[in-house]
């Protein structure tokens, strides 16, 4: 590995400016506690194999067949083999073929795949194209046969074998080098130094090749695995250096032919041979791990799931769904980090209740904690979601999940991908329909089709025989809308249903749920950042901001006299208010990360009425009468300022 | 589906001429005779210029390669130097050995990989983590070492496997399963673990996607979700890493041949680089490179058939 490091280290030029990803690779892999073990043991193992002559407690070569095969002692620490030599100064010289073997692998490989790469996903165009169709072909070449074949021509030669396998090998490394090198070569500073008139050289050096370091590094040393795998692999099929010179592989090929009275023997050589393996292979993953963001880090973490505490607070009278005080954490690399804390909103039977906030507010995780979805690193800490007067956060998972699509359905922001792009419209229709209704196939498309009517598709015949990425995103989500009926729900949670679409067609899928509003009396929950979607379908609204909902009144009173700062300054930079299409205008300043929220009121950094006051203690919600709430120490001020 | 078979074939000619070309070159790269190198130090001139006459080695080299290729098209490969058999009837003789070892680890890796990666993406906690332990030694431990291993406990220590050697399945389909079972586990223990790995890869990004998360909403219960989405899409890129992974297995014939003393095409060659055997060599590298795209295009099949965005199109 060492050598995987070196090779490309010789390529960065003393002179080139700093980069933050630069230096940081090997010091980074040395801080993590599985870099330091690997880069460590394969240290050891090169110098050992390197010192062996001065090292080595025994001359690998000298037989003393009294003692052949005996186990591990304090004179033969790893115990000798069927001729009585010791195993572990055999290991040790061992070493110096083996790993002298992979470093000439590794050299090739570099040599071959780090100019082809960068030049394919630099220069593009033409050497692109040649470079990537050799590659393909190269990756199907059975590389042992042609080891074997240079084998047979050139006796016992493994360094030639090595090279060989290196520079074939290295189509892999070559692909995934120029896809790193096009990806820098798309950024703006490579383009900005060009226009400052740096030589191609120079950018090569000093912007593309750093970039590159990771991906060569992490493609190096797992090379290195598979070189050192198939070193071994040839000298165990007596292909390199002809005995009795010590190899690994002719070491595990002496313990087999004494495998029936002495198995110890495949233990030292296999293990060390193994260990090596590893190490290359950890160490590429763990750069890979350090290379890569943090995003996929999350990926494996889950979150305990416990009962939430159950909230004290008494739901709205009549409500469909209250939910009250529902605190989410996330289970992240750096600890657990709070998203939602003591959201509180009810929907009554038949309303449509927009859940408004800027990206970050926590509107969408509200949604998905309120449907039992939420990422596996998420759990409810605090809280309840009562729907229809049963506790959905205290329910076992089977029953809360028999309550999703019948009684609970929800329709998504981006309708290309909602649908699962494997299978047909109808099928998916179909298996949804049939889950609830317990039908048969010919009822069940009949069903189908008439969902697919009732969200006024033409041609139902038609749409159920195409794949979701046949269909425009405005049929999608009609598609979409009629999955979410098929259970005849009483509520349904859009979390952003009209994003992602163009302007009119926001507006005929926005007509159309009202339509079904109206038909069938179901209440809907409308997550949005859209004024304009707010104003033309809700009746009642929760602002939300940095994980808490910071205003709740009737849509008209909002409108008219915002009582939050936060929601004034959204009205403000939104003079238009009303037109639809319009997402919230920016306000100075973002929402504050979940983590790096301050202890007083969280929208303090960013208000203009902020005074010391607001900083010094959580702000509790502030109730103004008919229903209406606001999270602000000022709120009776504004209101009665603005009302005057 | 028809293009994407036509693409296949169109860059399998250009791999056949690439593998027999290079193999053909490295023969002229030889120090010194080539006849020479091939019958040893201790040859008669008298044998070695009569070697050379047969192989025509004293021919321009690309005369040599347009000759061999205009045989091999007709299925002439030459016979081997040592035994004198021609090259084709031990090649075909030795492939339904490789195969009975290929093709049952290439299923039991995608069988195996696809269900613990599966367990693992969905379940997680200690089964993920033992997953990830066992498919760092299945990437670690080299298969050659791996099949030792398992003589020694299976046949040597319980006796209940033979060590060695291959019965035919048409001579008795229950010593052909006991001949191939631990070859076959050993080859496929890098393709289980591998194939694992990528199926809880993918498996996890399509549980955390946008239409698993509105189908489980909307009602589709539990069991669909797995056995049926979350499978059918993780497979998609299962598939594609089947290519490499299946190259690699075809390579590792050559070593578990070896330890279990199966006269497949990989001990052949191991036989032919010992003994210099270079229209044998030629002969398998021709045949692996054949299998390497009959892989290819099964697992373009496969895809196209996981992939209703290459079928539609
Ligand atoms: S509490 Fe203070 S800082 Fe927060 S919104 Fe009200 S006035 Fe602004």
């Amino acid at each position: 590995m060492t050598a995987g490091v070196d090779t490309t280290q010789t390529h960065d030029g003393p002179a080139a400016p700093a980069d933050p990803a630069r230096q940081s690779i090997v010091r980074s892999l040395l801080r993590t506690p599985r870099g330091l073990l690997t880069v460590g043991f394969l240290v050891v193992l090169f110098v050992a194999s390197l010192l062996a002559p001065v090292v080595a407690p025994h001359d690998p070569l000298h037989q003393e067949l009294k003692h052949a095969l005996e186990g591990p002692s304090g004179q033969y620490w790893l115990g000798t083999d069927g001729l009585g030599r010791d195993v572990l100064s055999r290991l040790l010289y061992g070493g110096r073929s083996s790993l002298l073997g992979v470093l000439e692998g590794v050299v090739a490989h570099v040599i071959v795949a780090v100019p082809l790469g960068i030049a394919a996903g630099y220069l593009g165009g033409w050497t692109d194209r040649i470079i990537t169709r050799v590659v393909d072909i190269v990756m199907s070449v059975p590389t042992i046969v042609i080891l074997l074949a240079l084998l047979t021509m050139f006796d016992r030669n493994i360094s030639a074998a090595m090279i060989t396998l290196g520079a074939l090998s290295a189509a892999g490394t070559t692909r995934m080098i120029r896809a790193a090198a096009l990806s820098v070569r798309g950024e703006l500073f490579v383009s900005a130094a060009e226009l400052l008139g740096l030589s191609r050289p120079q950018i090569l050096f000093r912007h593309i090749l750093p970039r590159c370091r990771g991906v060569i590094i992490v493609q190096v040393s797992l090379f290195a695995a598979v070189a050192l795998g198939i070193q071994t692999g040839l000298t165990y099929l007596s292909l390199g250096p002809p005995p009795p010179a010590p190899t690994w592989g002719g070491m595990v090929a002496d313990a087999a032919s004494s495998v029936s009275n002495d198995p110890w023997l495949l233990v030292p050589a296999g293990g060390l041979i193994g260990i090596t393996v590893l190490c290359f292979g950890i160490l590429g993953d763990t750069v890979r791990d350090i290379t890569a963001q943090s995003s996929t880090a999350s990926a494996g973490l889950r979150a305990p799931r416990r009962r939430p505490e159950p909230a004290t607070g008494a739901p709205e009278e009549g409500a469909l769904l209250s939910v009250r005080e529902l605190s989410v954490t996330f289970r992240t690399p750096s600890g657990d980090r709070d998203v939602l804390t003591s959201v509180s909103f009810d929907v009554q039977p038949g309303e449509t209740l927009g859940l408004v906030g800027e990206s970050g507010s926590g509107k969408t995780v509200t949604a998905r904690a309120v449907l039992g979805l939420l990422e596996n690193n998420g759990a409810v800490a605090h809280g309840s979601a009562r729907f229809d007067g049963v506790d959905l956060l205290a329910l076992p998972r089977k029953r809360w999940a028999a309550l999703r699509g019948k009684r609970i359905a929800l329709i998504s922001q981006e309708p290309m991908v909602a649908l699962d792009p494997s299978f047909t419209v109808g099928a998916q229709l179909r298996e949804v329909v049939r889950a609830h209704d317990h039908s048969g196939r010919a009822e069940a498309h009949e069903r189908v089709l008439e969902l697919l009517r009732l969200v006024e598709l033409p041609d139902p015949e038609e749409i159920v025989k195409q794949y979701p990425f046949q269909i425009s995103g405005g049929m999608a989500q009609r598609v979409a809308i009629a999955l979410a009926l098929a259970g005849r729900p009483d509520l349904l949670v859009a979390d952003e249903p009209t994003t992602a679409l163009d302007v009119t067609v926001q507006a005929e899928i926005l007509d159309l749920l009202r339509r079904l509003q109206q038909e069938t009396g179901m209440a809907i929950v409308l997550v949005t950042h859209d004024w304009g979607v707010v104003a033309d379908s809700c009746s009642r609204v929760a602002v939300m901001y940095a994980g808490q909902v910071v205003e709740r009144a009737d849509v008209e009173d909002v409108f008219r006299h915002p009582s939050h700062p936060y929601t004034r300054a959204l009205m403000a930079t939104s003079p238009e208010h009303a037109e639809r299409g319009r997402p919230i205008a920016a306000i100075a300043g973002q929402v504050p990360a979940p983590g790096t929220w301050p202890t007083g009121c969280r929208f303090a950094a960013r208000c203009p009425l902020m005074t010391e006051a607001c900083r010094r203690e959580p702000v509790a919600m502030v109730d103004l009468g008919e229903g209406r709430d606001s999270r602000c120490l000022m709120a009776t001020s504004i209101l009665e300022g603005t009302s005057a | 589906m028809l293009r994407v078979i036509g693409h296949r074939l169109l860059v399998s000619i250009p791999l056949l001429f690439i593998v027999t070309f290079a193999v053909f070159g490295l023969e002229s790269l030889i120090p010194g005779n080539a006849a020479q190198t091939i019958l040893g130090e201790n040859a008669t001139p008298a044998a070695v210029a009569q070697l050379n006459t047969q192989m025509g080695l004293n021919d321009p080299f690309f005369e040599r390669y347009a000759h061999w290729v205009g045989h091999a098209v007709t299925g002439n490969f030459g016979s081997s130097v040592i035994s004198g058999a021609p090259v084709w009837t031990s090649v075909v003789t030795r492939l339904g050995v490789t195969m009975s070892l290929l093709i049952p680890s290439l299923v039991l890796a995608a069988v195996a990989g696809v269900v613990l990666g599966m367990a693992s993406a969905v379940r997680g906690g200690w089964l993920a983590r033992l997953i990830d332990v066992v498919s760092l030694l299945g990437f670690a431990l080299p298969s050659f070492w791996v099949g030792l291993i398992l003589v020694s406990i299976f046949a040597v220590k319980l006796g209940v496997l033979p060590a060695t050697g291959y019965t035919p399945l048409g001579t008795s389909p229950s010593e052909w399963i006991a001949s191939i079972t631990l070859p076959v586990v050993a080859l496929s223990l890098y393709g289980i673990t591998a194939i694992a790995k990528q199926t809880r890869d993918s498996a996890s990004e399509v549980l955390d996607s946008d239409y698993i998360r509105f189908l489980r909403a909307n009602g589709v219960p539990e069991r669909s979700v797995l056995l049926k989405h979350v499978l059918r899409n993780s497979s998609i890129p299962v598939a594609t890493s089947l290519g490499l992974i299946s190259i690699g297995a075809l390579g590792g014939t050559v070593f578990i041949e070896n330890v279990f003393v199966l006269p497949g095409l990989g001990s052949l060659a191991t036989q032919a680089t010992l003994d210099h055997d270079i229209p044998v060599i030629l002969g398998v590298a021709l045949c692996f490179t054949l299998a390497v795209i009959a892989i290819n295009l099964v697992i373009d099949l496969i895809y196209g058939l996981l992939n209703p965005k290459v079928r539609v199109s």
